[in-house]
């Protein structure tokens, strides 16, 4: 199986760090894993900012970079949601202002075999303990994506409660948004600030050390709040916590 | 152009887009939800129309036919009624121990009137398990809309089982969309201060209902 | 009630001095709590919740697709059953046809039953320039109208108010209005209901004429359904010896047998009940029984507008149970009053801009007044996708494009503020179609991070005058790659 890691533009920049945890993690699980330099943003930013036709050429793009692979494989909930339910969305679009089939077939391909990390390693490679280590008391946020759009469920939970050494807090108001929401975060600063706090105060009530996520656009916003706010905790991204091993621990 | 026209005319343009739908109305919903919730016995589902009601702070009792009389007499005394409506068609049975002074439901009494009643006496037309509903539909012994609605007391008789269906979709089958309906679930209650439920308000603030067992054995009641 | 939204600034200014102050906040997060834990309960009851969800959204598409049919059916049935309808293009006809209509029985004095339709006319504003003192009955509505206040929440309307609050406006203002409250009214909410009773039951015992909306209208039998609590809709429906309702032209559903959808899912939906205390179904007029004179006025006001819209119509299959603003983050936070519109939350993020059009200040924003986290199409009785329609929406402020206006299709110039944004969209996007220059950024950003500052001017301040900035770190992921072979030739880690 041929596997590409759609690292998505974030990461890219701000979080190598979680790119290196996932090529560690599915290297450990067998997956010879590749990377496409030609690869560069899904085009939610656009997309959901109202900016749908210059999202356009970046979804041909991803296509062309990853149509030929077998599965695309990302450690974002939200930008696998961005192919799995806005690409069809764009291709109907095009289609009905009359502009025929033609993105609509292009996009087609990446769209069933996009996954982000915890739906790979539950779904596709069928593990739940990947063999783990890491020894830290954690809170898991569902990010909204993740939780429903992709319906993620309880996979990142079970992977999480796998991990060696991991105690896991449950989080109040887990299923309640972060306020990052894109562009939302600076459109509408106070009321993304607001959430962002009230979620970093409910995780910092649980007591654990590190406020897990599957989406590090979130963490960004909500390691922002804490710092900020002087909470004493870090954000992980889940992928560091499943790479983490005794003999190769993350931090 | 009349605005009956304008608006039919921007209802036909907007829809321009869409293709033909010459399917009938029978095939165009999937109706795949339940008839029904959960399966009961008859005695259950009487159960849980009780439990339901009281639930909503309706006060359910459960009498046979003969003790109607009592039950109904001994409800408004212990209230204190002094006048009480009854509408046309009611069994003369039911208030025949009344002690409070009758009011007939009349066309002629104003809104004033009613709101001097202390209480009111009706059967219903169905009562519904599922939600703790009684539907009434203006029929024999229920009398016109405000007679149930201005005193503060209202006294419902529901012949069980004949009277009870499971569930919403069964109670719509079994009534005339022509008649004026109420379904009343409970006293009149509010969520409006700070979403939490008070329970009365402009309607009846006391719902009385007495589930009357018309089955001779009810074994099936267990 | 006085307060109207005209001039409203937009979302983000509107819902800063919300999200600052500590007893709205408090409230609205004490009752949208509540009443989300009690909806999550009621609506588990149901093991059939999401195929009477789809049943629902496929009964009002359908409705939609053949609205001209079914009103038309809709007239003649109301017609047979001794109705009388009217057609009201916008809201001014509405008030012109409602006030001609109050003018005819020579009465001064209305009661209301809580009404989204009538709210958005502004029919209370017109009736007063008539002459007409409307009375508002739903205790939510009485409180919004008794403190000269706007309504923020579109089943309960004084959401914004605590109990405390309540009990003032009352003392404060019944006088006014009819019957004063007692003088030792404390802030129970039985006895607050108490002293609303009172205070409004001489009016339904006097009150000649009643106004109302409906939830639902049956076109195959002409039967209009209103939806309640309080028993104040029972009064106003069958006390007057005059009723006029004011319906939007979406509400019809076609058969009687479709209630049997929406009376199990809009009590779960809204008040979180099995069923509500009342439900009142009429037909046209009926002798000896209610009122005499039964006037249905269905009004547009933008509805086929908004069904002219392959996307946004969707929002018309709202049957306004307020499950999205109850389960909004934002709503919470933000407040019904930023919306700037009798449609508050999510719903009404996609409902103003599209009855409304996108012009004001206000309306451009409303479609950005979300992070799209999907809660409210989840709780959404009738699956509309609000992110979708948001999504669309932005699209239409940033980017402009054909709408229909009043039934004429017209081109959008995009709306103005956008400009920056929207170089910047396109120059990002040049970029992320050429991974070279992507590089050459992430490599520059490298190269200067340690002389990022941690505050940022202008646009970026938003940013961060609540959160720190992520560092740059030395080197992105596609260098790193690049570099190690994917991790291979890892000058720490070694070869794997």
């Amino acid at each position: 199986m041929r596997v590409a890691l759609f690292i998505t533009c974030v990461n890219d920049t701000l979080y190598p760090e979680t790119g290196r945890a996932v090529v560690r993690l599915l290297t450990r699980l067998g997956v010879d894993v590749d990377h496409p330099l030609g690869q560069t943003c899904c085009g939610q930013a656009h997309y959901n900012t109202g900016y749908r036709h210059e999202a356009e050429p970046l979804a041909r793009h991803f296509a062309d970079v990853f149509g030929a692979y077998d599965a695309i494989v990302t450690p974002s909930g939200s930008c696998a949601a961005m192919v799995r339910e806005l690409y069809p969305r764009m291709g109907e679009r095009a289609r009905a202002e009359g502009r025929g089939d033609t993105l609509a077939r292009t996009l087609a391909p990446v769209v069933p075999k996009t996954y982000e990390l915890t739906e790979f390693l539950v779904d596709v490679l069928g593990v739940t303990d990947v063999g783990a280590h890491y020894p830290h008391t954690v809170t898991y946020h569902p990010t909204c994506h993740g939780l429903r759009a992709l319906g993620l469920g309880d996979r990142p939970r079970r992977l999480l409660e796998a991990v060696g050494g991991l105690e896991l807090a449950e989080l109040p108001g887990a299923e309640e948004c972060c306020g990052f929401g894109g562009t939302f975060a600076v459109k509408n600063a106070d009321v993304s600030a607001a959430m962002g706090t009230d979620k970093v105060m409910n995780a910092a009530s649980t007591g654990a050390s590190v406020l897990c996520a599957a989406d590090n656009s979130c963490l960004m916003h909500l390691s922002g709040t804490m710092s900020r706010l002087s909470v004493g905790m870090r954000p992980v991204h889940i992928a560091e916590i499943l790479a983490s091993t005794r003999e190769e621990p993350s931090a | 152009m009349s605005s009956r026209d304008l608006i039919l005319g921007r209802v036909r343009h907007a829809l321009a887009d869409l293709a033909d739908d010459p399917a009938p109305y029978a095939q165009a919903v999937e109706r795949s939800y339940l008839r029904e919730h959960g399966e009961r016995t008859v005695g259950q589902t009487v159960a849980l129309l009780a439990d339901n009601l009281a639930d909503y702070r309706a006060v359910v009792h459960r009498c046979t036919g003969p003790e109607v009389a009592g039950t109904v007499a001994r409800l408004l005394s212990a209230r204190g009624a002094r006048t009480v409506l009854v509408p046309a068609g009611l069994p003369p049975d039911w208030s025949a121990d009344v002690t409070a002074v009758r009011v007939p439901d009349s066309l002629s009494s104003t809104a004033y009137d009613l709101d001097r009643a202390d209480s009111v006496i009706t059967g219903c037309a169905v009562a519904v398990a599922e939600t703790g509903t009684i539907v009434l539909d203006g029929g024999p012994g229920q009398g016109r809309r405000r007679i149930t609605l201005v005193p503060d007391h209202h006294i419902c008789v529901v012949r069980v089982p004949a009277q009870v269906v499971s569930s919403v979709p069964q109670a719509l089958e079994r009534l005339d969309p022509a008649r004026p309906l109420t379904w009343i679930s409970g006293p009149s209650a509010t969520s409006d201060i700070e979403l939490d439920r008070v329970e009365g308000v402009h309607g009846p603030r006391t719902l009385e209902v007495l589930l009357v067992d018309e089955q001779p054995t009810p074994s099936d009641h267990s | 009630m006085s307060g109207t939204f005209v001039g409203m600034p937009a979302f983000p200014e509107a819902a800063r001095g919300a999200v600052h102050n500590a007893t709205l906040r408090a409230n609205l997060r004490h009752a949208t709590t509540t009443i989300r834990r009690k909806r999550a309960v009621a609506v588990a009851e149901l093991s059939d919740w999401a195929e009477l969800r789809e049943a629902g959204k496929q009964i009002k598409d359908h409705t939609l697709r053949h609205l001209d049919r079914y009103l038309e059916q809709l007239e003649d049935a109301v017609t047979a059953a001794g109705g009388t309808v009217h057609w009201a293009a916008d809201a001014d006809e509405a008030n012109r046809i409602v006030t001609g209509l109050v003018k005819a029985t020579g009465e001064t004095e209305v009661v209301k039953v809580k009404s989204m339709a009538t709210q958005e006319i502004g029919l209370n504003e017109a009736l007063e320039a008539a002459g007409i003192r409307a009375y508002e009955t739903d205790l939510a509505e009485l409180i919004v109208q008794l403190g000269d206040d706007r309504p923020s929440h579109i089943l309960v309307p004084a959401i914004h108010r605590n109990r405390g609050e309540i009990r003032d406006i009352f003392r404060a203002e019944m006088t006014r209005w009819g019957r004063p409250a007692p003088d030792d009214l404390t802030d129970t909410p039985a006895e607050l209901a108490e002293a609303a009773r009172l205070h409004l039951r001489e009016k339904f015992l006097r009150t000649k004429v009643g106004i109302s909306g409906a939830n639902f209208m049956v076109a195959e039998t002409g039967t209009l359904v209103v939806v309640e609590s309080e028993g104040n809709g029972r009064m106003c429906l069958t006390l007057p010896e005059t009723l006029i309702s004011v319906v939007g032209i979406e509400k019809t559903v076609p058969t009687w047998r479709d209630l049997e959808v929406f009376l199990q899912t809009l009590p779960r939906s809204s008040t979180a009940e099995r069923m509500n205390p009342y439900t009142s179904m009429w037909t046209g007029t009926t002798d000896g029984d209610g009122p005499r004179a039964f006037h249905l006025v269905l009004l547009d006001n933008g509805r086929t507008d908004t069904l002219a819209d392959a996307v946004g119509r969707q929002a018309l299959r709202c049957i306004r149970c307020s499950a999205c603003l109850n389960v909004c983050p934002v709503y919470e936070r933000a407040g019904g009053h930023a919306y700037g519109s009798v449609y508050p939350g999510p719903i009404g993020a996609i409902l103003s801009p599209q009855l409304r059009g996108t012009d004001s200040d206000i309306d451009a924003s409303l479609p950005y007044a979300s992070t799209l986290c999907g809660a409210c199409y989840e709780v959404c009785p009738v699956a509309i996708d609000i992110p979708e329609v948001l999504v669309h929406l932005r699209e239409r402020v940033a980017q402009g494009g054909q709408v229909t206006r009043a039934g004429t299709k017209v081109v959008l110039k995009p709306a103005r503020g956008h400009a920056a944004e929207r170089a910047a969209m396109r120059a990002t996007r040049w970029a992320l179609t050429h991974p070279g220059a992507v590089r050459a950024g992430q490599r520059l950003a490298a190269r200067t991070r340690r002389f990022h500052p941690s505050r940022l001017p202008g646009p970026g301040k938003a940013w961060t005058a609540t959160r720190d900035l992520p560092a740059v770190p030395p080197e992105s992921f596609g260098d790193w790659w690049k570099r190690t072979n994917g991790g291979t030739r890892d000058e720490r880690g070694g070869s794997r």
